[in-house]
């Protein structure tokens, strides 16, 4: 009888452990995907809206963490919707190319989402409402061994929704 | 869930033998590097009773697999031998083995009894002196465990051949990896060295990297998603619990690896987009800050004496590898060759750090001195990286990821010559090897 309680113990410390893990990296934190729920494209106040129109990512340079111009005009943008859609906030996700050693990866990950970051914030973004995160070079979006390839991973994408910011 | 360690218990007991001294004794010189594999045979181990049969048969095959492994020995085949090994005690017919130039000879018996006790017993000979090679041994274990009593066997021989202390007695926690490159799943895995006896530590939920042994290879230092940021975490090995190290809202940690003490670690802090060198007192939780530098610090990896840390840096402007010592302090860069270098790991004798080269668009594995003197790559490819060392600092594992869409992880091992290049055998895509010391 004790024997079969702690098995049932036990038991019961795997399902909630597998439930607090139901909303870990891998299911769809991308960014790359339409995230479902992210309303009509058409609608200036919408996730999809801000992904595809505002524009969610901005490319680096190898090995850089600077704003292009591009990027920075992108980011402009950026800074304006979420100063309007003060509802949401934002995790900006840095990653790498796979032309580099994972650590260092992740740490330049790091950088390029904080650029990101202090980009926003200058534009009058509060700093409360973002949160960065390095994947370094774990989650390509294009995964060709090319320059064309490496040209899209090596960036920058800021997911936004109307959960807290952490 | 989780299977345990076998509860092996390995009594060792000298067989009655004379001791002889060794004059000339065979012996393979590893040191330059072999040219020339030395031959040997091991016949089936002799059987003492019906229940042992199949057994007997196995831990031959896995004791030549260790040995063949190595590059440095060439087993002749069962086929080619003259003399059958009936019986355990029975002198050998040298010249039956030395007609087959075996230079080496093992032979061995073994036993079950009803329990599942597993007694094994075995002798090496130097055929062409006609003369065993040190003292027989004998091994006591269970029949789960007959693996480990194999490896213990090539262990010895291995020492006895090469005068240095073997290897295939050991563990590789690694990255199992599964799915495609742009969504690839990873679990963290551990397996013997040779690839067999897969435990899977986590579960595919969250990403996990780079996992690292604790000096007694009880506990594992690695990096997981689960809360969706890089964090690391200790995992003790026998039960797969776990427990975050380092929580601190704001902040990503990664690259964690054991002091050789097993009291402390060091590892990356990123805030704020910089990455700089922590050290942190598993006992207290504490944490000392190592380094402060806008450019990326990482993966740090402790001398064996525990007084310095080698890691990886851009401050220079391309990522190299620094000395400092493991307080602290003025760091010596002591790589200079053309390219950037990353992962360095010092080498369980002291004498080498191990490395990743990338340069012309491709990635080595490579050795310098700590000083950063006698540099030398020992592998080139798309993408190798990541080198682990074996216990006895003679081998290094690593991953080596292949090129494109259909690009995947394995997990290679090379000699510290650059001889003997082989895959270990993983039954999935595999990434991030870290080597055990030898089991107790």
């Amino acid at each position: 009888m004790n024997i079969l309680y702690k098995f049932l113990l036990i038991g019961t410390v795997l399902i909630v452990s597998a439930c607090s893990n139901s909303n870990l990296f891998g299911r769809g934190a991308d960014g790359s995907d339409l995230i479902s729920g992210a309303g009509d494209v058409s609608d200036p106040r919408s996730p999809a809206y801000f992904q595809q129109t505002v524009g969610d990512r901005v490319l680096f340079v190898v090995d850089q963490s600077t704003l292009t111009t591009e990027g920075r005009a992108i980011l402009d943008g950026q800074a304006d919707w979420l100063n309007t859609n003060t509802e949401f906030n934002a995790l900006i996700e840095g990653h790498a190319d796979e032309q580099g050693t994972r650590d260092y990866n992740l740490a330049l990950g790091g950088r390029r989402a904080n650029a990101v970051q202090e980009y926003l914030v200058s534009r009058g973004v509060a700093e409360t409402r973002l949160r960065i995160v390095s994947f370094g070079k774990e989650r390509p979006i294009e995964i060709c061994s090319e320059e064309a390839c490496y040209a899209k991973n090596r960036r920058a994408v800021t997911v936004v929704s109307a959960g807290p910011v952490s | 869930m989780i299977r345990l360690f076998m509860c092996l218990c390995l009594a060792v007991a000298v067989l009655a033998s004379p001791l002889r001294a060794q004059e000339g004794p065979l012996r393979i010189e590893i040191t330059e590097g072999v040219i020339e594999p030395l031959p040997y045979a091991v016949p089936s181990f002799v059987p003492g009773n019906a229940a042992a049969s199949e057994l007997s048969a196995n831990i031959a095959r896995v004791i030549a697999s260790d040995l063949n492994g190595t590059g440095l020995f060439r087993q002749i085949p069962d086929a080619a031998h003259i003399s059958r090994i009936t019986s355990f005690a029975s002198p050998v017919q040298f010249s039956d083995w030395k007609a087959i130039n075996a230079q080496a000879l093992i032979v061995g018996a073994v036993d079950v009894d009803a329990t599942g006790r597993v007694t094994v017993r075995f002798r090496l000979f130097d055929v062409f002196a006609g003369q065993e090679l040190g003292q027989g041994l004998q091994l006591v274990g269970t029949t789960d465990g007959w693996r480990r009593i194999a490896h213990k066997v090539a262990d010895q021989v291995y020492s006895r051949l090469t005068g240095e202390s073997g290897y295939f007695d050991s563990r590789v926690v690694f990255v199992s990896e599964t799915g495609p490159k742009g969504s690839r799943q990873k679990r963290l895995a551990i397996m013997d060295y040779d690839g067999a006896n897969v435990t899977y530590l986590t579960d595919a939920d969250a990403l996990v990297l780079a996992p690292r042994f604790s000096p007694l290879g009880n506990k594992v230092l690695y990096t997981s998603y689960e809360t969706g940021e890089p964090r690391i975490y200790e995992l003790e090995v026998g039960s797969a619990r776990r427990r975050p190290l380092e929580s601190q809202a704001g902040t990503m940690s990664f690259a964690p690896r054991f002091a050789p003490d097993g009291r402390s670690l060091v590892y990356s802090l990123s805030q704020s987009g910089n990455t700089d060198l922590f050290r942190m007192d598993l006992g207290t939780g504490r944490s000392d800050r190592l380094t402060s530098a806008p450019s990326i610090e990482t993966a740090p990896s402790f001398s064996p004496d525990g007084g310095q840390i080698v890691f990886e840096s851009d401050r220079s402007g391309t990522p190299q590898i620094y000395v400092m010592p493991a307080a602290g302090g003025e760091a010596r860069r002591i790589s200079f060759g053309q390219g950037r270098y990353g992962t360095p790991v010092w080498s369980p004798r002291g004498d080498l750090i191990a490395f990743t080269k990338q340069s012309k668009g491709r990635f080595h594995i490579g050795v310098m001195r700590t000083d950063g003197s006698e540099e030398r790559l020992l592998t080139a490819s798309f993408l190798d990286e990541g080198p682990t060392w074996a216990p006895n600092g003679r081998v290094i594992m690593f991953t080596r990821e292949t090129q494109g869409e259909q690009g995947s992880s394995n997990l290679y091992s090379v000699d510290i010559t650059g001889r003997n290049l082989r895959q270990v055998a993983t039954s999935t895509g595999a990434s991030d090897p870290a080597w055990s010391p030898l089991q107790e």
